[in-house]
């Protein structure tokens, strides 16, 4: 037995050994080691771990070495029969105990959220306000945008009519490129500069939590723009404004379409039924999209590196030699993620724009004549 | 299911998140930014429309300063044909002043010769008969010394008086 345990404790310290090798290579990876449920589970497996690593949780998990989890705690807020809870999630012992009545579900359709068991044996879910790992990140990651943001301008202000430098001079292309090639030409000249602000901030929004989602040390490299609160809330505030901002030819385009036949509003309102599923159906796809396409990059590296160790349990060569191969590719679509945290924040902003748009034209009724 | 359920205090904590870094960059970040950048592209636009305009204000200087100086040139052609024209004419009038002065003094030069011959002539003649007088003077003198020459010379006179 005991010679066994020292065997397992010699393949995962393999394991800690690549894991550092790659930690600059790989994201999603390096800092979210694998982790073990179960200290006497001794199979690797993959698709657990992978999930485990984008979705959100109550610390920030950074290493197993042999049975002992390496992570960082972060708070719990909870609210449960009019009273708030506040302790540190280090209180779970990573999901193992309870504490005050809550504990960290393992299964059901709550798995791994904080539950609480009540007295007839069955389960109900406090309002949970935790910092969660992503919430963290979040925090991270906007104090981060602000900062940097708060510079740029200042340097704006002191360069005035010069040429831009340092961060300015990587920013204002960007900037420049929404502001016309987006903002201009989807909501037109006279109305873009209302939603220019907005545009800009969800662009470097969801390009930074992108890109640092990429960034494997330790506040960085959550999987944030790939969790669907996150996107959610994003497309419901573009929802918002397009709703808010919208002037009478958009409402009037949605209850009574101009250029469609009659009896396609009436006496069966056709028409504004599917214009009115449109009008919710587009945020939705706006929220869903960001989050696959983040979510799927993280789970291609995430399962590249998998395939190490799932080879390196049946044989610890055959890992090595994975390794190689599972690195190249990884880092393939690691470049291909640099690529996608760019295009993905894009398509949201062109896609928002365009939204808003629809919502300010002006002549839409008359253009169905022509 | 956990990947698609979104959990409210996420949910929560993003809008409030998110709300502060619009709100901040709003405020603070973008209407500066965009401000600055406005002001530059105003700033270059005019910049160049103002290279544009002197650019094609030298072209025209430049083609002014060649329209001058062709002109200047026929100018000064016109004005050198017309000093060789004067110089020519000059030249003849001075050949011809020149010309009439010489002869104006041939012609006085003969005038003094021939009155200076005249002159001369007149003289001799007088020298001549000065001459002849005395000679005759001096023959008659010789011939009538006697008294009978005398005699005769009177009758030879009075008799050519007769015969007039």
């Amino acid at each position: 037995m005991a010679i066994k345990k020292g065997k397992k404790a010699l393949s995962f310290g393999v394991s800690l050994v690549f894991m550092l090798l790659t930690i600059g290579l790989q994201p999603a990876f390096a800092n979210e080691a694998i982790q073990e449920e179960h200290p006497f589970e001794p199979e690797f497996n993959a698709g657990k771990m992978i999930i485990e690593h984008i979705i959100d949780s109550y610390e920030w998990h950074i290493a197993t070495v042999g049975d002992k989890h390496i992570s960082v705690p972060l708070p719990v807020i909870l609210y449960d029969d009019g009273t708030f809870h506040f302790f540190m999630s280090s209180k779970f012992h990573h999901g193992q105990s309870s504490y005050k009545g809550f504990e960290i579900a393992h299964e059901g359709s709550s798995k791994g959220k904080i539950v609480k068991k009540v007295e007839d044996g069955t389960f109900v879910r406090p309002y949970d306000f935790s910092i969660t790992k992503n919430a963290f990140a979040l925090f991270v990651s906007s104090t981060l945008m602000i900062i940097i943001f708060l510079s740029v301008s200042k340097a704006y202000k002191r360069t005035r009519k010069h040429a831009p430098k340092g961060i300015q001079s990587i920013v204002e292309p960007v900037i420049v490129f929404i502001r016309d090639e987006v903002a201009r030409t989807s909501i037109g000249e006279k109305h873009y500069q209302r939603f220019l602000p907005y545009l800009l901030t969800v662009f470097f929004f969801i390009f930074f939590n992108n890109l640092l989602g990429l960034i494997p040390i330790f506040p960085l490299g959550a999987n944030i723009t790939g969790n669907l609160a996150i996107t959610g809330v994003l497309a419901f505030f573009t929802f918002l404004m397009t709703s808010l901002k919208g002037n009478k030819n958009y409402w009037a385009h949605i209850f009574n379409t101009p250029g469609v036949p009659w009896w396609l509003k009436l006496p069966l309102p056709l028409m504004p039924i599917i214009e009115i599923v449109g009008m919710f159906t587009k945020p939705f796809v706006l929220m869903v999209r960001l989050f696959a396409n983040i979510t799927a990059g993280h789970i291609i590296i995430l399962g590249f590196i998998s395939l190490i160790f799932v080879f390196g349990k049946v044989n610890i060569f055959a890992g090595y030699g994975m390794s190689i191969l599972s690195i190249t590719l990884a880092i393939f679509i690691n470049f291909l993620e640099l690529l996608v945290a760019f295009i993905q924040a894009y398509v949201f902003t062109l896609l928002s724009a365009i939204y808003f748009g629809m919502a300010v034209e002006e002549h839409s009724h008359e253009e169905q004549h022509h | 299911m956990e990947l698609v359920s979104p959990g409210l205090g996420l949910i929560f904590w993003m809008v409030v998140t998110f709300g502060i870094v619009f709100f901040i960059l709003k405020k603070f970040a973008w209407p500066s930014i965009m401000q600055a950048l406005d002001e530059r592209e105003h700033h270059i636009e005019e910049a160049l429309r103002a290279a544009d305009i002197a650019h094609e204000e030298m072209k025209k200087l430049k083609l002014d300063n060649e329209l001058l100086l062709k002109e200047a040139k026929e100018e000064r052609d016109i004005i050198m044909s017309e000093a060789r024209k004067i110089r020519d004419k000059m030249l003849e009038e001075a050949r011809i002043k020149a010309n009439s002065e010489a002869d104006r003094i041939v012609e006085s030069a003969k005038e003094r010769i021939e009155n200076e011959r005249k002159a001369a002539m007149t003289e001799i003649k007088n020298q001549i008969a000065k001459i002849s007088i005395d000679i005759a003077e001096k023959i008659l003198r010789e011939k009538l010394q006697d008294t009978k020459a005398q005699h005769d010379y009177i009758e030879r006179a009075i008799e050519d008086k007769h015969l007039n």
